[in-house]
């Protein structure tokens, strides 16, 4: 192996970007869709956790990664459905709903996850583009996880699907003026509840790729916030599902910044370094508000910016 | 006002004991001590009880005792070092009867147990790690550690005659002495073979963050890092991640030599069921307990995994000669000259500090070899 | 509740000796009540700082961040005039605690009235970036070389710490969380002060035209209520810890929203509620050492009430214990 000494460090914050984004990114499009129709759902955390263990017991039980994953889209949309159900109710605040089910979520999933702690379930294979490349070190960045894959060309495609399909127009107007939705005959609560399913659906996607792929494990530890980060980067995004993957990748690369320091001999400050994306966050958020007007690309009936 | 408040915090505390007796008329709700004249044992954690590390290491040793004649073994696990870890302890003791108690975090020693302990001060409070000291802490609490770092010493020996790179990683949660003992440890291992080597040290900053350590060990393995180890409380994750990424690693709290078939070489094991037995035995037959247990290879507190398969023969029989040494009696890891990697003598020449000596248990300096900053 | 019956059944245990020991554990005997009292005391004033910014129409989900930070402001105040009479100290270390959790909330406030960023994500934000710098802190400039394998402020020394209430084994905590509900809601309820800060909650550009100083009211709010998730790390400090450490970090100001929530965000009603929820966390202990069921139970258990509290309210309109929409 050759010595690539300061070179690591860019090269570990790539290697992080594409590791540690693909959760980032899958919960952040599905909040965003779920924001897009005018609710915001807390509760992704949980659901994120859910998603993560439900996976890992169904590929540790049947023996086939794919079927987890599709086992912990199945748990995020049940429980994205419930909250979009609840929220419906007259009276109801959706971020009291998200709390709650952060708590159901993570709750069911430490309840039913004790047994599978131990055993080792079948991963899921990555795509090696650094086959081209002698050296280790850029074949095992470029491994890609073939679920980063599938985020990259949903963003695209939702971005495309928002702006040019009838769905899509119905989902932005539901979003930004339920009265008009309601006027053109629209079920303002349906597609709410159908937004939020769908992004418990990439919600539990996103966990069942912190167990099945990296870092590859089912503990209670396993997720450090990434269900409610998830949150703050949409607003990073603007709401804008091709800004979510840069939003990310910038996300998962900053994480991998104090690691990769550390390694070459800079050891201060690490706990300033994990803060940096929440600084950034709040930072960009302060520079493109402003009293007048809500944040430019907000769905007029979020909560959140009215 | 504190002596006559705490006078009567305890009248109360009795009340409220004759309140729980009360209460057994109610069927299911029967505490187990008074049904059954067992010693009752409280084993408190303060995560999972199944993280393949340290939980797991203590929860392996209560699992032994569980099984000891007249002893009856409650559990709570995910208890914080908080008021929730004082509640925990008096609920054990006035609710189930629990009359030896092993809170196994260290953080639950000041001032939690030695609050609830002046407060019961029939129960025994067992503590894992914290430093007892005569006439400041009272009698009926105790604390009991191993040794790990003749673990980790060996673990470097393997560790330096493996890798090629000469360059080891390790991964610690906190710079704190007990962390900075077992890096030193383990680095000055190495050496002992191949001064060459050294050891780059990331700090994740807390016991438990998956994400952060699997990155860790990927951004060692890229600066040409070959054998990687830790200290945190779960080192699945570590150790899986060396293993896709072909290179060795040693394990630590509990064997992980099943996640790495190919790169596991050796680990550095806890074996608590030494110290949770002679507590035991002793509140059994009622002697005073041993307040300051401490042990390592010799006294069986510690122990070393199986060799793995890719460790090599020379690695194993020069490792197995220092342990022999250390199982003998009398071997000091820390002796002088030592120097701390700014330069500066931290044990002058002559002098050598056994395991027991309580200024280890203080260490704030990382030893030349090791690239990072506490 | 009959949704986690079902839950446990399914799970295979009996449902009625889970609910006989969650009462036991959290209400059935002198013993349990001082547990669930003790673990009420820090969620009493972390609710309060969601329900007193609520009262002016708005969501704040940081009280970690004040409690935390508060919590270190104090510690280092106790240890800095830690010579002082015991008395001083403590209203020293209070004072701090309040003041620095105070700000850290009214930022906040400011950032949504002048920049109008949304205080439910900047508090959120916030709170990793007090979390971040209390661990830099307390493990770099601040840390008490003595301190060795916990990382810690140095300690406030004995004679500073709280004592328990007369004839309980519970801390000022509960004594001092009681009367700053009460306090609130006699401001909220029966002062011009409070008025003015419910009728710029409910509709801020009336307010503006009868001539409140919207800006100013929502600020002072959102600082009061740091005010009292900062006086919770205060007392943590003070009353269980003696220095700053990492076990502040323990989840309180999370707990609060639930119990700001389900009391409706009136300040008298968080007191009961408070008291329910630490029953709850009391009795999971029972539930783990009788019948060997995970600490999870709780959660889901806490999740459910919350869920099924929420829906109900939609379904039999506001409960009247707790409404303030009933007292008008």
């Amino acid at each position: 192996m050759t010595d690539i000494g300061w070179w690591g460090v860019p090269l570990a914050v790539l290697g992080g970007a594409i590791r540690v984004s693909t959760p980032f990114l899958l919960v952040s499009l599905g909040e965003c869709i779920t924001e897009k129709s005018g609710r915001i759902n807390l509760g992704l955390e949980g659901i994120l956790v859910m998603g993560a263990m439900s996976g890992y017991a169904v590929s540790y039980l049947s023996g086939n990664p794919w079927l987890g994953v599709l086992a912990a889209a199945c748990a995020g949309l049940a429980l994205g459905l419930l909250h979009g159900t609840l929220c419906n109710l007259p009276r109801v605040n959706d971020i009291a709903v998200g709390i709650g089910i952060m708590l159901f979520g993570t709750g069911l999933a430490f309840y039913f996850g004790k047994p599978y702690v131990q055993p080792q379930a079948p991963m899921l294979p990555s795509i090696p583009l650094g086959a081209w490349s002698d050296s280790p070190q850029i074949q095992a960045v470029l491994q890609i996880p073939p679920l980063l894959v599938i985020g990259v060309v949903l963003a695209f495609a939702l971005d495309w699907a928002f702006r040019n399909t009838r769905w899509g127009l119905v989902v932005r107007m539901v979003g930004d003026s339920a009265d008009a939705a309601r006027a053109m005959g629209y079920p303002v609560n349906v597609v709410r509840t159908l937004c939020t399913g769908a992004g418990g659906l990439l919600a539990g996607i996103g966990g069942a790729f912190l167990s099945l792929y990296y870092p590859g494990s089912w503990s209670e530890g396993l997720s450090s916030g990434q269900g409610l980060m998830a949150v703050a980067l949409v607003i990073f995004a603007r709401w804008q599902p091709v800004h979510c993957v840069y939003a990310a990748l910038l996300f998962g690369g900053a994480g991998a910044v104090g690691p990769a320091l550390q390694s070459v001999g800079i050891t201060s400050g690490y706990y300033l370094f994990s803060a940096a994306p929440y600084v950034l966050t709040l930072g960009i958020m302060i520079a493109a508000s402003s009293p007048r007007r809500t944040l430019a690309g907000a769905p007029g009936e979020l909560s959140i910016v009215r | 006002m504190a002596d006559d408040s705490r006078i009567e915090g305890r009248r109360r505390v009795l009340r409220a004991a004759l309140a729980t007796g009360a209460l057994a008329t109610i069927p299911g709700l029967i505490p187990r001590a008074l049904a059954q004249s067992k010693l009752v044992i409280g084993v408190i954690y303060v995560g999972p009880k199944d993280d393949y590390g340290y939980n797991q290491a203590q929860a392996q040793a209560a699992a032994v005792i569980r099984k000891m004649p007249g002893v009856t073994v409650i559990e709570q696990e995910k208890v914080a070092e908080t008021m929730d870890v004082q509640k925990v302890m008096a609920s054990m003791i006035e609710q189930d009867g629990a009359t030896l108690i092993f809170p196994t975090s260290f953080g639950y020693f000041d001032p939690h147990v030695l609050r609830v302990a002046e407060k019961y001060p029939k129960v025994r409070f067992a503590h894992c790690g914290g430093l007892w000291t005569k006439g400041k802490h009272p009698a009926n609490t105790g604390s009991y550690f191993g040794y790990i770092d003749e673990c980790q010493y060996l673990d470097g020996v393997v560790a330096g005659m493996t890798s090629k790179t000469k360059k080891l990683g390790f991964i610690a949660a906190k710079p704190i002495p007990q962390v900075l003992r077992n890096i030193n440890a383990f680095t000055m291992g190495a050496r002992s073979v191949d001064p060459s080597v050294t050891t780059r040290l990331i700090f994740t900053g807390d016991w438990s963050l998956p994400v952060k350590e699997a990155e860790a060990a990927n951004t060692l393995i890229d600066q040409g890092v070959d054998v990687v180890t830790c200290h945190v409380d779960s080192p699945k994750v570590i150790v899986e991640a060396a293993e896709r990424r072909g290179v060795y690693v040693c394990g630590y709290h509990a064997s992980q030599a099943t996640l790495a078939p190919k790169g596991y070489l050796t680990g550095a094991e806890w074996n608590w069921v030494t110290p949770y037995t002679e507590h035991v035995k002793a509140a059994q037959s009622g002697q005073p307990m041993n307040n300051f247990l401490r042990g390592g290879l010799k006294e069986g507190f510690v122990k070393t995994s199986p060799y793995g398969k890719s460790s090599s023969e020379a690695a194993r029989k020069k490792a197995d000669a220092v342990k022999g040494e250390m199982t003998k009696g009398g071997y000091a890891i820390f002796k002088g000259p030592l120097k701390d990697n700014t330069g500066k003598t931290v044990i002058a020449t002559g002098s050598a500090h056994q395991q027991t000596d309580p200024v280890l248990e203080q260490m704030n300096y990382l030893v030349d070899g090791v690239i990072g900053k506490i | 509740m009959l949704l986690f019956g079902v839950f446990v059944a399914a799970v295979g245990k009996d449902p009625l000796e889970v609910y006989q020991l969650i009462y036991a554990g959290g209400f059935g005997s002198g013993f349990a009540w001082q547990n669930t009292l003790s673990r009420a005391a820090p969620l009493i004033l972390t609710a309060l700082c969601v329900a007193l910014p609520a009262q002016a129409g708005t969501m704040v989900i940081g009280a970690e961040g004040a409690v935390v930070l508060g919590g270190l402001a104090a510690a280092v105040t106790g240890y800095a005039v830690g010579d002082a009479s015991p008395l001083v100290v403590k209203l020293a270390m209070a004072a701090a605690g309040m003041l620095i959790g105070g700000l850290w909330i009214a930022a906040a406030g400011a950032l949504r009235q002048y920049r109008g960023v949304n205080e439910t994500i900047s508090s959120l934000l916030l709170t990793y970036i007090a979390i971040a710098l209390f661990n830099h802190l307390v493990e770099g400039p601040l840390r008490d070389p003595a301190s060795l394998n916990k990382p810690s402020t140095p300690p406030i020394g004995s004679a500073n710490m709280l004592g328990a209430l007369p004839g309980l084994d519970v801390h000022w905590g509960l004594g001092l969380g009681a009367i700053f509900c009460i306090a609130t809601y006699v401001l909220i309820y029966h002062t011009t002060w409070g008025f003015a800060i419910r009728v710029a909650g409910g509709n801020a550009r009336a307010a503006r035209l009868v001539g409140l100083s919207v800006d100013r009211l929502v600020i002072a709010a959102f600082f009061l209520g740091g005010a009292a998730a900062g006086l919770a790390g205060m007392i943590e400090v003070a009353a269980v810890h003696g220095s700053a450490n990492a076990s502040l970090i323990a989840g309180y100001g999370y707990a609060g929203i639930l119990v700001a929530f389900i009391a409706r965000h009136n300040p008298l009603a968080i007191l009961p509620v408070a008291v329910l929820v630490g029953g709850i966390s009391a009795s999971g202990g029972m539930l783990q050492r009788r019948l060997d069921m995970p600490d999870a139970t709780v959660l889901v258990f806490q999740g459910l009430a919350f869920l099924t509290i929420l829906a109900s309210e939609a379904l039999y309109g506001r409960l009247k214990l707790f409404g303030h929409g009933a007292r008008a």
